[in-house]
């Protein structure tokens, strides 16, 4: 790695003792000696094994659940379902007032995603609490299922989630969360060339080292420890609260290390059935996801859609962008419907185009819900944005790279969200890459500077 | 059928937090009476390193060496509250925060230390070393053990601080959409270079060149593990990864590392990774939040540099060999 100390100097003062410096971390020691203690490393006597009954088919309703067998299983201390829990129906954003609850602990009369938790069973150990959970018998009546999001939009699609009453999340601002900056179709009209394409993308996994889990111990004063490897320690805490109908003060959540979290992290799954489960039992309750529940049950990075049309002239300006993106929240909202209005604040890039149309849609599927990742509402939307860029400056017979001096936005200049861009840089790293991998660009690109003009 | 080989680049921007939601963090900082400095955080720290930042950017503020501080993380009955490690924020929102608080708690060791020295605090200063000085004055000085002993012992001051970050919330106009989604912005551009075999479908990276804007490289280093991570997770999006490999359809996911493609060792591009400094106005010492952003330019790099090697476009990620072969045959039959 290289510092580029040139650039932005007069911005910067160097006189810093500590900042700056390439301080050795001071946990590395102990995670490359395998010293680092995770949440996992805590053992506690008598401590329980949670494992979910989980849904196989996409879409259906429970006629009945017959847990019997599985309770006379040897080992099995406690089985729960959804009349357990004392708030059932939750959304995480109900703590930043997006809602509405649209999501089960345990599934109640309908299973919504294949591996939607069902039925959670307590055993003495791991292997109890699978066998039993194979004993455990639900009815299913299966529904039919949507799994692409065109359709789900469509009028007549089944419904996923009720508590929504429609294959999308409605916005203040209705159906999609919008941006309107000039006249977009008079663009259109005035450009030399329009293009209009379709990206698209598929779940992605965070594939942390650490899998998702907690550990859950009762305090024997009405307060219960949580350790755990969420992102967000009071978000979960208030989360838990509201769904255990508990107050926060019985509530201490202790976190750590966590090995590695990319936005996996933050869905507060695992530990209000855990926290549950200690307080029904006196026990203290472990609840680890396994490998393939991390990669098929725990929430993965959207699918995304995003049709992105331009209007562009023969000297290379972008005179109007239209972007629809639409975000695959699968079955629940959890983060998805801010994801897609992130988005929406995001495009269209880091360029200034005087007339701007978004809309950005949270779509609802019969598939594992997705959530928060590494670029949220945005790393989709830039692959779109970027490979439309490449199109544009080959469809006027540009270089790519001038093509995005042309349109880089500038300190001064409006964005389609009306913020006045402050402190931009891409003019700069457009340069250095210039340099730095040969790719040699017109001497006037080079002599450009983020700096308003006339500054 | 050949190997060919093409390059592509792409440019891109990044918001660091969640103005849209509203996320406010605070630290709270003390001495211990031999002078080391704890922050108490609720931050998690993922393995970024966000313990060993936060003790770099106290200690720069209270004036002492980063080994004289001790950060305590993600424990809800000591830590004052934290949105969250996500949204690119924790360097940021904990960084002011802790800014704040070693502030505050500084003033008051320079009043104790003021007191020690018979002078006025605003004429002190601190070595860094661990000393306070007398400002044009040095050899009239006291260390920050002797100050914490006397605050601690006999003068009953505590030398601690408080801080608090929030930036309002934004809510989006319903019509217009105006909003702020961030008050400050990372940057990249990356330049990839590929060959791409026409026969298998095979995509190898061969070199990825990213340059990356963070505001500030508070620890060089640490900037470099997460940016060069990031990289490869980019390369990792564009080329293998998804949990299901057909969607919508439902079928073939992965369910282990096994069937999960990411690329190993072997598959490793040659990385160059370029840091520019532009120090954000509300960033602690200029930081903005690197996290997310640097693994996002590599995905549209490597998608046009395939364009640029075979001539076809694939529009869906990740960009496999199914995807490119069945591209080029349509192109062959056109």
């Amino acid at each position: 790695m290289e510092l580029r100390k040139s650039y932005f100097a007069d911005q910067r003062k160097d006189d810093l003792h500590e900042i700056g410096q390439p301080r050795p971390r001071s946990d590395s020691p102990g995670h490359v000696t395998g010293k680092t203690t995770y949440f996992a490393d805590r053992n506690f006597p008598g401590m329980l094994h949670l494992k979910m009954v989980r849904s196989p088919h996409h879409h259906a309703r429970i006629r009945s659940i017959d847990t019997s067998e599985a309770e006379k299983h040897p080992g099995v201390v406690k089985v729960l379902t959804a009349k357990d829990v004392p708030h059932n129906v939750y959304t995480i954003l109900i703590l930043i007032q997006i809602g509405p609850e649209d999501e089960t602990v345990l599934a109640d009369g309908k299973v919504r995603w294949k591996g939607e938790a069902a039925v959670a069973v307590l055993a003495e150990t791991e292997r109890a609490a699978q066998e039993a959970a194979a004993k455990v018998k639900v009815d299913y009546e299966v529904l039919p299922a949507v799994f692409d999001m065109d359709e789900a939009l469509k009028p007549g699609a089944p419904i996923v989630n009720e508590y929504h009453g429609r294959n999308y999340y409605l916005y203040d601002s209705g159906e999609c969360r919008k941006v309107r900056f000039g006249d977009v179709e008079a663009g259109f009209a005035g450009a030399d060339h329009v293009l209009e394409q379709t990206y698209q993308s598929s779940p992605i996994e965070h594939a942390p080292t650490e899998t998702t889990g907690c550990i859950v111990a009762p305090e024997g004063n009405d307060r219960f420890t949580c350790y755990t490897n969420t992102q967000a320690m009071f978000f979960t805490l208030d989360n838990t609260s509201i769904i255990l109908q508990m107050p926060g003060n019985k509530l201490h959540f202790v976190g750590g290390t966590v090995g590695g979290g990319f936005g996996g992290k933050v869905d507060v799954i695992v530990e209000p059935i855990a926290i549950l489960g200690a307080k029904l039992t006196g026990r203290p309750v472990c609840f680890i996801y396994s490998r393939e529940e991390e990669m098929q049950i725990s929430s993965p990075r959207a699918a995304e859609k995003v049709v992105i049309k331009d209007g562009v002239m023969n000297d290379g300006r972008i005179v109007a962008r239209k972007v629809t993106g639409y975000t695959d929240a699968g079955a629940y909202s959890r983060h998805s419907p801010y994801g897609a209005q992130k988005g929406a604040g995001h495009y269209p890039g880091p360029y200034t185009i005087p007339n701007v149309w978004i809309d950005t849609y949270c779509v609802y599927t019969n598939r594992t819900p997705s959530s928060a990742m590494r670029g949220f509402g945005v790393t989709i939307g830039d692959f779109a944005l970027e490979v439309q860029m490449d199109k544009l400056a080959r469809l006027i017979g540009m270089d790519p790279l001038e093509f995005r001096f042309i349109n880089a936005y500038r300190d001064g200049d409006m964005k389609a969200h009306r913020q006045p861009t402050e402190g931009a840089a891409l003019i700069e790293c457009m340069q250095e890459a210039s340099r730095a991998a040969n790719w040699p660009v017109a001497e006037k690109f080079m002599a450009m500077s983020s700096y308003a003009k006339g500054a | 059928m050949a190997i060919r080989r093409g390059r592509g680049v792409a440019a891109i921007n990044y918001p660091t937090g969640m103005n849209l939601g509203g996320d406010p963090t605070q630290a709270l900082v003390h001495s211990t009476p031999t002078g080391n400095f704890m922050v108490t955080l609720s931050s998690v720290d993922l393995g970024q390193g966000m313990k060993q930042i936060m003790a770099q950017i106290c200690a720069e503020t209270i004036g002492v060496p980063t080994d004289r501080v001790v950060v305590d993380t993600a424990d809800t009955d000591t830590g004052p509250h934290c949105m969250g490690t996500f949204a690119s924020r924790g360097t940021h929102r904990a960084g002011n925060a802790v800014i704040q608080a070693a502030r505050e708690a500084r003033q008051v060791m320079l009043e104790v230390a003021a007191e020690e020295l018979e002078v006025n605090a605003s004429d002190l200063e601190t070595d860094g070393q661990g000393n306070i000085l007398v400002k044009g004055a040095p050899q009239k000085s006291i260390s920050i053990f002797d100050v914490a002993l006397s605050a601690h012992f006999k003068r009953g001051r505590s030398i601690s601080g408080r801080g608090m970050f929030l930036i309002p919330r934004s809510y989006p106009e319903k019509e217009t959409g105006a909003m702020k989604p961030s008050t400050c912005y990372a940057h990249a551009c990356t330049v990839a270079e590929v060959e791409v075999d026409d026969e298998t479908g095979e995509v190898t990276v061969l070199t990825v060149k990213n340059v990356f804007e963070i505001g500030r490289a508070l620890n060089p280093k640490m900037v470099e593990q997460q940016l060069v991570g990031g990289s490869w997770m980019g390369i990792s999006h564009a080329l293998y990864e998804t949990t299901e490999p057909y969607y919508p359809n439902r079928d073939h996911g992965g369910t282990d590392f096994n069937q999960y493609l990411m690329p190993g060792p072997g598959d490793l591009a040659q990385t160059e990774i370029i840091v520019l400094e532009r120090p954000s106005a509300d960033g602690p010492y200029g930081a903005k939040g690197p996290g997310e952003m640097c693994a996002n330019p590599q995905i549209p790099a490597v998608a046009n540099a395939v364009f640029d090697a075979v001539g076809v476009r694939i529009d869906t990620l990740p960009i496999t060999p199914e995807r490119i072969l069945r591209a080029l045959k349509a192109q062959a039959s056109n």
